[in-house]
């Protein structure tokens, strides 16, 4: 199976500079994102997710360092742009975001058309008749009426401003939009609505997107493969059924407790005791071994390296080979109250 | 098809002045403000045609008898000096000055700070470092002996009357300004701005500035407010146009006669002036702040 890549990155870092020392925000994140798929990532707060995607679109404050072996989008490699080349020709027109709290993304004193008008302004020639339809349109496929656009973000609910955002990411058509949270603070109906009009989209206009989040039942609905973040690291990534019925990784497998399943009735949840690391500091092994219950001596010294289980299932842990009887341990709910 | 977008253009900048005008009126203060500072204006405009007399001119009453030192009264409004100048004409006309000066400068130095503010603010580190440090170093400048080396130099002008004035104004509204775009830089809208591939200037002119406006618009009449007030001590202390007649300089001359103990009326019309058209000034740029937050506008 060979599918079009449209973005590769390889071993991508981001550091943060603080008085109290770096921060390493990202570590080591390698992935691709096949055309016409969703690529979710998942994760709790403060895992780096929001980083990761702010480092390639390089939204960053200067106070944090970024390198990375590969970040390339199609064919073109995006490290070498200079940022004039890169926001005139690459943000937007071919990556475009769903910023985080899309809710208050949109400047207040502007008309949300304005606003979609102005997106598609800055990177064609079109005039501001041509710019006003495209907007209707956009207004159109994410269900919003178009006399909507001569309206204040303020008269707008979350729901619509979050609408309203996911059709300015459509505005020219780009070959990956990513989505950082678009559901986050909406309540359960409204995001059921956004989800499935997202859904819709993506059966009308075939497009690339690469999903953030932290709410497992939203993820595990919309994509089709998952990675699974921790400390600034991509712990497991696995295509969505694999992930969740064959988990390898010892924090998946807590994850998977920790959330109800519509199946199996009565069943207890566990979470994961514990909290996540500080990222301060270079940090030296994994930083899941502290709350991880199968732990070894190698696990709080060393680094582990991607191990490839099957194709496109790979995960970042020492013992990946014993998964059948971590499994086994993980569900039964002693093994995660024996790390207290 | 030319004609009729521009006819297009006009009824849309009709439709935003009316917008402004509605939301300016419906508060009965701004209103009020707005009313003073027309009638200002109305008086600067047609000084020399309201005035009744020279304002250097020594009057004489009916009875033909030199009028020094006069109260008002219906012969001399707002009465004499004691060389016998009606205050009234001098008051109309040196509306004129003052609103010049006061215009003037204070549009410049809002200009100034407020870009030298949005730069700083927005780039930070050494840019801002550096247009700060040397606002710090205008902060330290004394205005008196400033605009007296100033003055003895070019001589008693106008324009460096005005020049000296936007030197030492734009300075705080420069820090105000800063202080509110660092404020708004951070602020989700910004980052997905940056995000859509809009350039630097684009981001502190488009998105910023507008809002910044409500504080810029308060700054602007501050600005002229205070313009007003630093043209008055400066006439007041005697290094003002000796050309031109203003507010400040009716006050020196005041001063300058010895008989502030006597001539109430000679103090009072042009300091009522002064502070009236600056509250009014304050009072319409209040509600500026809801024509540039729509989000304060009553629906």
């Amino acid at each position: 199976m060979s599918r079009k890549r449209v973005l590769g990155v390889k071993n991508l870092n981001v550091r943060y500079k603080t008085q109290k020392g770096p921060v390493h925000a990202v570590n080591d994140v390698t992935f691709d994102v096949f055309e016409n798929e969703v690529f979710g990532i998942a994760g709790e707060s403060g895992c780096g997710k929001s980083t990761l995607i702010r480092a390639l679109m390089r939204l960053l404050p200067d106070s944090a360092d970024v390198f990375a072996n590969e970040i390339k989008l199609g064919e073109q490699d995006l490290r070498s742009l200079s940022d004039k080349h890169f926001r005139e020709d690459v943000l937007w027109s071919k990556m475009s975001l769903v910023p985080q709290s899309a809710m208050n993304s949109l400047n207040p004193v502007y008309r949300v058309g304005d606003q979609i008008i102005e997106a598609i302004q800055a990177h064609t020639s079109d005039n501001k008749k041509t710019a006003r339809n495209r907007a209707a349109e956009l207004f159109d496929v994410v269900g919003l009426q178009p006399d909507l656009m001569d309206n204040y973000p303020h008269e707008y609910s979350g729901g619509m401003r979050q609408r309203a955002m996911i059709a300015m990411s459509l505005a020219l058509d780009p070959g990956l939009i990513i989505m950082d949270e678009p559901t986050t603070g909406l309540d359960v109906l409204v995001q059921e609505r956004i989800l499935r009009r997202i859904r819709e989209i993506r059966k009308e206009i075939s497009s690339t997107i690469i999903l953030i989040t932290h709410d497992i039942a939203v993820i595990s609905e919309m994509s089709d493969r998952i990675g699974v973040m921790y400390g600034g690291s991509l712990m497991e990534q696995a295509p969505a059924i694999d992930l969740f019925e064959s988990p390898c990784h010892p924090y998946t497998l807590g994850l998977k407790n920790a959330f109800p399943s519509i199946r199996s009735k009565g069943q207890e949840l566990i979470s994961i005791p514990g909290s996540p690391p500080t990222l301060i500091g270079e940090g030296t092994g994994c930083p899941f071994a502290e709350r991880c219950p199968f732990k070894v001596e190698r696990c709080s010294k060393e680094f582990p390296t991607v191990e490839k289980l099957a194709e496109f299932h790979e995960v970042r842990c020492f013992r990946h080979d014993e998964t059948p009887e971590l499994r086994e341990l993980a569900s039964k709910k002693g093994t995660w109250l024996s790390l207290k | 098809m030319a004609v009729k977008t521009r006819g297009k253009k006009l009824n849309h900048l009709k439709k935003v002045l009316l917008e402004h005008y509605r939301i300016i009126v419906s508060n009965r203060l701004s209103a009020t403000g707005l009313i003073f500072i027309i009638f200002f204006l109305l008086i600067a405009i047609f000084a020399p045609w309201i005035a009744p007399n020279d304002p250097w001119e020594m009057m004489y009453d009916s009875n033909g008898e030199f009028a020094s030192l006069r109260s008002p009264s219906w012969e001399f409004w707002l009465g004499t000096t004691h060389l016998g100048y009606d205050l009234f004409s001098q008051l109309i006309l040196a509306t004129r000055t003052t609103l010049l000066i006061g215009s003037i400068s204070g549009g410049i130095s809002i200009v100034i700070g407020a870009n030298i503010g949005l730069i700083a603010g927005y780039y930070g580190g050494k840019t801002d470092e550096f247009l700060m440090r040397f606002t710090d170093i205008l902060y330290g400048m004394p205005f008196l002996p400033f605009i007296i080396v100033l003055i003895s130099l070019f001589g008693r002008h106008l324009e460096f009357i005005i020049l000296a004035i936007v030197l030492i104004i734009w300075r705080t509204s420069a820090r105000v300004i800063r202080a509110q775009t660092i404020s708004i830089k951070q602020r989700q809208f910004i980052v997905a701005a940056k995000a859509r591939g809009c350039s630097d200037f684009r981001i502190i002119y488009r998105h910023i500035l507008p809002n910044v406006l409500p504080l810029l618009l308060l700054y602007a009449a501050f600005n002229i407010a205070w313009s007003i007030i630093t043209e008055a001590s400066a006439s007041f202390l005697g290094f003002g146009d000796g050309e031109t007649i203003s507010w400040g300089g009716m006050l020196y001359e005041l001063w300058l006669s010895g008989k502030t103990r006597v001539a109430w009326w000679w103090f009072a019309a042009p300091s009522i002036c002064i502070v009236l058209l600056v509250i009014s000034l304050v009072l319409v740029s209040r509600a500026y702040e809801e024509v540039a937050n729509p989000r304060l506008r009553k629906r």
